[in-house]
């Protein structure tokens, strides 16, 4: 078991044909991903890696059974991208683009909503998801997971790469790790992913990187302590930033006095939650999170 | 992107929105110009900086001015310009060394019966824009959120189908306001909502938004940000950007495609990744240093735009020291490795460098480094990287 994507599951790549989107689509084969195909309107009929290029997702479904897409699209198609796939069937997307307007997301995300709620979006500006020795849809170094039984999430990319290698060397495997992205407005929340991970079989422990602005890990710590049974670790990076400054994520910004460090981490470890004080101890926070409960 | 606030105010003039007539000029006779042109008995002289709190904030080499000033006749004016026109205005965003004041806007005065508050940002928790109405107009908004949240009248709105009527007067309702003063608002807050939307703006205030005497509503004041993402599609916006009210090194780096935030310590980072460059910033100080930026290469950086980070950071003389950070993911090691023996050969190392290399490619990065004739401190994992580079800061 495992959230969101597994060996079975069938993927493609819209924008395979661009230079982001070969290159990852090539390290998710190597990986074991099944890529089935790739999407870019216009270069259908062509071959990338193997794999046969078409114009529409809707004939990726058709043609090769696709139930995921990771997109690489550029930042002005990425909202099209995004329904399109959603509207071909596509259950789990996953967009890695960066620099999406914020208000093409505030559309997808109410139609999706409305129109696609079966459909999960990751994203975008995010890593992507990888299931480790199963499945990898992203950007994210394969070599540094093991597979094991922490759940990962995170709104930074690099980030939870770091954790990820803490864990890995600590013998803590992780059964998915999900970047949710640096975007005011992402598809999935850290709640949607407590949920999944609550109710996976082979989750045990749950590691999450937040970062200052927002609301979200404040929602996350109150979910967690009415709804979460697993034993939870967090760090939460920003502690040093300035307000009114916008942290290279367009949603990593203290404004109003809303969003800092101390408040999320306040809420955290009033969750019960074990916070990581320095982001060289979050493997060991999770460590000492699982011994605890 | 930020603009003044004349820019602002023309944006809102010709999408409807009522705005006191003004004049911006640029020395302090054009001021006594723009006061005689306005014609009305006074005005108000306004320095036109990108930073709040400029009513209260003061010209840095005579703190009885502020930046704000009504005046009541042309000399007065010109005085008043003439006092703010090259001088650094210190306000509470701008930091001790304040933001010199190139621009002035001659504004004409108005009759305020009551000052009002309003607000539009994209609210995260409902994925949608917001409209904000506030009866505390005039005060500092987020101390407003802090003591009286109930004062605040919110309106998540649809971005196509724009602001309802019947938000707007709800709205109305809430701030007390009657009769033609309902239809005025009306007619502002469907205007200012439609304009954040075809802009992809990030945030539109109006503080104070003012009731006049007549019962009209009217901007006094205007701020608006624009979503950074979406201006390629405006290019008439962009073209609104004042690049000198800009931090030089954040300039820069936005032009190589890096993300950078000047701070205040000595410790110069290099990372990738907005959330490891954060965290790194963390790591520092928790090892009792202090940052001297943030800055984020980038998941595409190639060894040019690598190369020029190093450029600012090393060109910075407040840094003493310099942590490289990375954990390659689309980053390889190779390229930061091929950036530090690069800027080393064209800029040339004058502090201590700290480098931590992990993730794709991480053996050839570290070959590379190894086996240069640059002088690296390495490091191994986080805590030893901020041990020994906070080490090397206070050695300097």
């Amino acid at each position: 078991m495992s959230i969101l994507i597994n060996k079975g599951t069938r993927v493609i790549c819209q924008g395979i044909t661009g230079k982001a989107g070969e290159f990852h689509s090539k390290n998710c084969i190597e990986y074991g991903t099944q890529l089935v195909a790739g999407v870019t309107p216009g270069k259908g009929g062509q071959t990338v890696l193997d794999r046969p290029v078409y114009d529409t997702v809707a004939e990726s479904v058709e043609k090769e059974g696709a139930d995921a897409t990771m997109i690489f699209v550029p930042p002005p198609f990425t909202a099209d991208a995004i329904l399109e796939a959603a509207d071909a069937g596509i259950k789990v997307i996953i967009a890695i683009t960066e620099g999406v307007p914020v208000l093409d997301m505030a559309r997808v995300y109410k139609v999706l909503e409305n129109e696609y709620p079966d459909a999960v979006l990751v994203g975008p500006n995010c890593p992507g998801v990888i299931t480790p020795g199963e499945c990898k849809m992203g950007i994210m170094p394969g070599y540094i997971h093991t597979p094991g039984p922490v759940g990962v999430m995170s709104r930074s990319g690099t980030l939870t790469y770091e954790a990820v290698w803490q864990l890995t060397n600590l013998k803590l495997g992780q059964s998915t790790c999900v970047g949710l992205g640096g975007d005011p407005i992402v598809g999935t929340s850290f709640i949607d992913l407590l949920k999944m991970y609550e109710a996976d079989g082979k989750t045990e422990a749950i590691m999450m990187m937040g970062e200052i602005g927002g609301t979200a890990e404040e929602e996350a710590a109150a979910y967690v302590k009415e709804h979460v049974t697993k034993p939870v670790a967090a760090f939460i990076a920003g502690r040093t930033a300035p307000p009114g400054k916008r942290m290279g994520h367009a949603g990593a910004i203290i404004s109003g006095g809303k969003g800092t460090a101390e408040d999320k981490i306040a809420a955290l470890t009033d969750a019960g939650i074990e916070v990581a004080e320095s982001p060289a101890d979050m493997g060991t926070a999770l460590k000492r999170a699982m011994e605890r409960k | 992107m930020n603009i003044h606030e004349f820019q602002a105010k023309k944006l809102f003039r010709d999408a409807g929105i009522a705005v006191p007539r003004g004049i911006v000029v640029e020395t302090p006779e054009e001021a006594a110009s723009a006061f005689k042109e306005l014609g009305g008995p006074l005005a108000v002289v306004k320095a036109q900086i990108h930073a709040g709190g400029r009513g209260k904030g003061t010209i840095k080499s005579n703190p009885s001015q502020h930046g704000v000033e009504l005046v009541k006749s042309a000399e007065a004016a010109e005085k008043a310009a003439a006092a703010m026109l090259g001088e650094p205005l210190v306000t509470i965003q701008t930091g001790p060394e304040g933001q010199t004041v190139r621009r002035v806007y001659v504004e004409e005065g108005c009759d305020i019966a009551r000052e009002l508050y309003l607000g539009i940002v994209v609210d995260r928790a409902s994925a949608s824009p917001v409209l904000m109405v506030s009866t505390e107009g005039g005060m500092d908004i987020e101390e407003v959120a802090e003591k009286t949240p109930e004062l605040i009248f919110k309106a998540p709105f649809d971005a196509d189908r724009g602001l309802m009527p019947y938000q707007s007067r709800v709205l109305a309702q809430k701030l007390g306001l009657t009769g033609a003063s309902v239809r005025s608002a009306d007619k502002m807050f469907r205007a200012i909502c439609k304009l954040f939307v075809k802009l992809d703006c990030s945030l539109a205030e109006v503080n104070p938004l003012v009731v006049t005497g007549s019962g009209d509503l009217m901007a006094l004041d205007g701020k608006i940000n624009f979503d950074d993402n979406a201006i390629f599609r405006h290019p008439d916006i962009a073209e609104l950007r004042d690049t000198s009210e800009e931090n030089p090194n954040e300039l820069r780096a936005g032009k190589a495609g890096l993300s950078y935030v000047q701070l205040e310590g000595n410790i110069g980072c290099l990372v990738n990744g907005a959330g490891l460059a954060m965290s790194t910033m963390d790591l520092i100080k928790l090892h009792g240093g202090q940052p001297s930026n943030f800055l984020d290469v980038g998941g595409g950086a190639k060894t040019e735009q690598v190369t020029e980070a190093f450029r600012i950071l090393l060109g910075d003389p407040n840094v003493k020291a310099v942590l490289v950070n990375i954990f390659g993911g689309i980053m390889q090691c190779t390229t930061i490795a091929s950036a530090v023996l690069e800027a080393y050969k064209t800029v040339g190392f004058n502090v201590p460098l700290v480098v931590r290399l992990e993730g794709t490619e991480v053996e050839e990065g570290r070959k590379m480094l190894a086996e240069s004739d640059v002088d690296i401190i390495t490091a191994e994992g986080l805590t030893d990287a901020a041990k020994k580079v906070v080490a090397a800061a206070g050695a300097a």
